[in-house]
């Protein structure tokens, strides 16, 4: 093979433009596949995120009342969800503000010293009663839910912390790092009033999917408020199989309990699914539209090479017969295009390993992206290189099927 | 000559079927997912409001300082307060706080539901500034945002919904349960991106359906419905709030022209400047003044999902075009025999020039019509992409079939030089002895 090496070159030098746009057109390949994979591994990570919420038979309801003033509210809201309840198929229900995943809510920083200028981190803030984590399915690791006598109604434009509160896990680690956060104090915001963990979430995400809401995922707290004011989000657990029939009774049932209200537009009722597709709908078809380019430009940079090397092999018929009545194997021939190939894609790998970079650097300065792992630079390498070898097969085994004989004929 | 080229281009189409499929396909593909990327980014950076683009200016004022602002940049939307001091002092030839809210609209027929209509609360002066078309009627003036007048301005849709398309000038509109007179039924409007108020939409929203006076919502104690941001706790109650350094209203002023836009530069540096020196800023004043495409760049309307999808596509077209030269030169060199026997019977390389560019247009061509396609299967798909409001806005128009095939056919030709250039140096006597 490495004798071959040479007599390759030689015949590559007679080959210059084809041999450049093979090579340029791996290099190009490289790059963008390279970055295409990595673009596709960063969003299906997001799309594989938990919630910590069991997603199946939840649907939620987006609820304004017309007319009514915000202390008016807090008797209609209590009793939509007493009425929500009683619906045939319905497990569960809860009154809130937001829920994970929804894209809109409530964040605050959170803090452990009522005199610190800054807060630890920022968390989210979900507004709940004692139905809540039956409702959602969430699961407590430590302590215990609210009760029913801890509930109440506030207005949340003049709102103080409640006594007691839950956390989510994460929460608890960033904020007591290796001790148990139950029974702590923590303050919310400027607040100075204490709140006490009295029970920790195994996890409950926070409302936002976007990139600005990746550091701090995992950190909500729970007030045990019912607020008041005409906006109001409920939370219905079916019992197995019948999201389908409540999804048509609960909008019956809330407008029979107060028809004046409107529940709002695209957001209205939605089935946790459906939350979840809303959310990630750009990350997942970020990952449809870079694999589809990946795959076609694969397709396309094979195609290339098998026309430029059919060419060749077209070219150089009467050599390769010269080859032959000398004495060369079907296999000399055969490794002397795959050879001839797999340089071709060194060069080719090389250079684009470097293009990769330089498209992974110059879109982490634009786009708040993350810098391309060399692993991947490495698969994109042995990838392209087998692709170079598998789309060459074909033609250099129709070289190595060229007689003897053709040495014979004129050109 | 030209028709008798093309011609030939159609026969030579048959003759490498394979070689010919492939690279019809890599033009059509790569032209296809740059049409369709490009689609959904000449949607979002569109401009507007082109005609006044130039003269409708968003000013920020920091009144959180380096501590709270997000990279020593002014908060995206102000504070009431600020936003009272600009009003009040009409430095501007025109201007308007807006802020969006949530109001629902009840029919008078007691058998239909309440709707729940996009809306916002902005001064008089903004129907000029923004130039919204009218179907009835028009804005209100400055005696009723004075007067925190309930008057109202709606949309030609909620118009058709309540009052079946007729004349409402001067009839009553009930919104929660508050009755408004309304002076104005807007034609069709529906700016693209949303430019008065991307930050809380992000650029793309469905129509606006009804205006109120920003003097009258706050008087009904209305909260926004988009983003309300604070450093420090707003305190308790509506007036709190009103008077916290909590940011939710979007300010525009209309400034004819460079000399005014720079004069009010100034007189933000100036109020920022009396804020610090009464205490209420503990840095020096930092403020921005942006014109309608300058605001859209900071607010990043064109989500970054589009411009790197078109990044990606367009580098996916260069790459089919290497793999068209490479696949074109093998065509042409194939021909060598034929190119010699036309230069032997004296045809001039202006003539190889002429015969092989034409044959790549028409490779070229077929590729765009295939390209064409993929287009539009690609504009059907893009709501997998992105947000409904957005992939709204791809449309394949006639103006985007055009690009698509100007830029299948140039990006041929293009790619042909090289190979032309090839064919256009056979040496007609070493074809000749040989063959």
């Amino acid at each position: 093979m490495i004798q071959q090496i040479k007599p390759i070159l030689v015949a590559l030098k007679r080959h210059k433009a084809g041999t450049v746009l093979i090579a340029l057109q791996i290099a190009l390949t490289l790059a963008i596949v390279c970055n295409a994979l990595f673009i596709i591994e960063q969003r299906v990570n997001r799309l594989q995120r938990p919630t910590g919420v069991t997603e199946s038979d939840l649907l939620a309801v987006q609820s304004r009342f017309v007319g009514a003033t915000d202390a008016d509210t807090p008797p209609l809201i209590r009793s939509d969800v007493l009425a929500l309840r009683q619906v045939p198929g319905v497990a569960d229900a809860y009154a809130t503000n937001s829920f994970p995943l929804r894209g809109g809510g409530w964040s605050t920083g959170i803090k452990t010293d009522p005199d610190a200028r800054k807060s630890i981190t920022q968390t989210t803030q979900y507004f709940v009663d004692e139905h809540a984590l039956a409702t959602l399915g969430s699961k407590l690791v430590e302590g215990r839910n609210f009760n029913a006598g801890e509930v109440s109604v506030t207005d949340p434009k003049a709102m103080k912390t409640a006594p007691q509160i839950l956390i989510t896990k994460a929460l608890g680690e960033k904020l007591f790092p290796k001790q148990s956060a139950l029974g702590k104090v923590v303050y919310l915001g400027d607040d100075k009033s204490p709140a006490t963990v009295i029970g920790v979430l195994d996890r409950l995400q926070v409302p936002w999917s976007g990139t600005w809401a990746d550091n701090f995922q995992e950190y909500a707290v729970l007030q045990p408020y019912q607020l008041s004011g005409n906006f109001t989000v409920y939370l219905i657990r079916a019992k197995p199989g019948q999201l389908a029939a409540i999804t048509k009774a609960v909008p019956e049932t809330l407008f029979k309990v107060n028809h004046m209200r409107v529940i709002t537009g695209k957001r209205g009722i939605r089935s946790f699914e459906k939350v979840r597709a809303d959310a990630y709908r750009s990350d997942r078809g970020m990952a449809i539209l870079m694999s589809v380019v990946c795959l076609v430009l694969l397709a396309i940079t094979a195609a290339g090479i098998v026309g430029l090397t059919s060419f060749w092999v077209g070219q150089r018929r009467k050599q390769i017969g010269v080859r032959r009545a000398l004495g060369a194997t079907r296999g000399d021939i055969l490794g002397y295009f795959m050879t001839e190939n797999l340089l071709i894609g060194a060069v080719g790998v090389v250079i684009g390993a470097g293009l990769a970079i330089g498209m992974n650097l110059w879109l982490v300065s634009h786009f708040e992206m993350a810098r391309l792992s060399l692993l991947y630079v490495l698969a994109g390498i042995v990838l392209l290189l087998i692709l170079g070898q598998g789309a060459v097969l074909a033609p250099a085994l129709r070289a190595a099927r060229v007689s003897p004989v053709e040495a014979t004929r004129s050109a | 000559m030209f028709a008798y080229y093309f011609q030939l281009g159609l026969r030579s189409l048959r003759r490498n079927p394979m070689l010919t499929a492939l690279m019809i396909m890599a033009i059509g593909f790569g032209v296809a997912a740059s049409m369709t990327t490009y689609s959904v980014f000449r949607a979002t950076s569109n401009n507007p409001i082109p005609q006044k683009s130039s003269v409708l200016f968003a000013p920020q004022i920091d009144n959180w300082g380096p501590e709270d602002n997000d990279k020593g940049e002014p908060p995206s939307a102000m504070t009431y307060t600020d936003a009272m001091a600009l009003i009040r002092a009409h430095k501007a030839k025109r201007q308007t706080a807006l802020y969006p809210i949530a109001i629902s609209v009840v029919p008078d027929d007691a058998n239909k539901l309440p709707v729940m209509e996009n809306s916002y609360a902005v001064y008089g002066d903004a129907f000029t500034m923004f130039d919204i078309p009218f179907l009835y009627g028009g804005g209100w003036t400055s005696n009723e945002d004075d007067a925190h007048a309930a008057v109202a301005v709606i949309s030609r849709a909620l118009n058709e919904k309540l009052f079946n398309g007729a004349n409402s000038v001067g009839r009553a509109l009930n919104i929660d349960g508050h009755s408004y007179k309304i002076t104005g039924v807007m034609d069709t409007w529906d700016p693209q991106p949303l430019f008065f108020d991307p930050v809380n939409t992000s650029g793309f929203d469905d129509p606006t359906q009804v205006f109120i006076p920003f003097t009258r919502a706050i008087d009904l104690n209305l909260l926004t419905a988009g983003n309300n941001n604070c450093n420090k706790s707003a305190g308790d109650g509506y007036e709190a709030w009103l008077h916290s350094e909590c940011v939710w209203i979007e300010f525009w002023a209309e400034l004819p022209d460079r000399a005014a836009a720079d004069e009010y530069k100034q007189f933000l540096t100036g109020y920022a400047a009396e804020q610090q020196r009464s205490g209420r800023f503990r840095w020096a004043p930092n403020v921005r003044l942006s014109d309608v495409m300058t605001w859209m760049d900071v607010q990043k309307v064109v989500p970054p999902e589009s411009k790197i999808s078109l990044l990606v596509a367009l580098g996916f077209l260069l790459i089919c075009l290497v793999n068209t030269v490479g696949l074109l030169l093998a065509k042409f060199m194939r021909r060598s025999s034929e190119i010699g026997v036309r230069r032997a019977l004296g045809a001039p390389r202006r003539e190889i020039y002429a015969q092989f560019l034409m044959e790549s247009a028409t490779i070229g061509l077929v590729g765009g019509v295939l390209g064409l396609v993929l287009t539009g299967v690609g504009v059907l798909c893009i709501g997998l992409v992105f947000e409904p409001d957005i992939a709204r806005l791809a449309r394949l128009d006639v103006k985007l079939v055009l690009l698509t095939l100007m830029v299948a056919i140039g990006a041929t030709v293009l790619a042909a030089f090289y190979p032309t250039w090839r064919a256009a140096q056979v040496q007609p006597a070493w074809q000749l002895k040989s063959n």
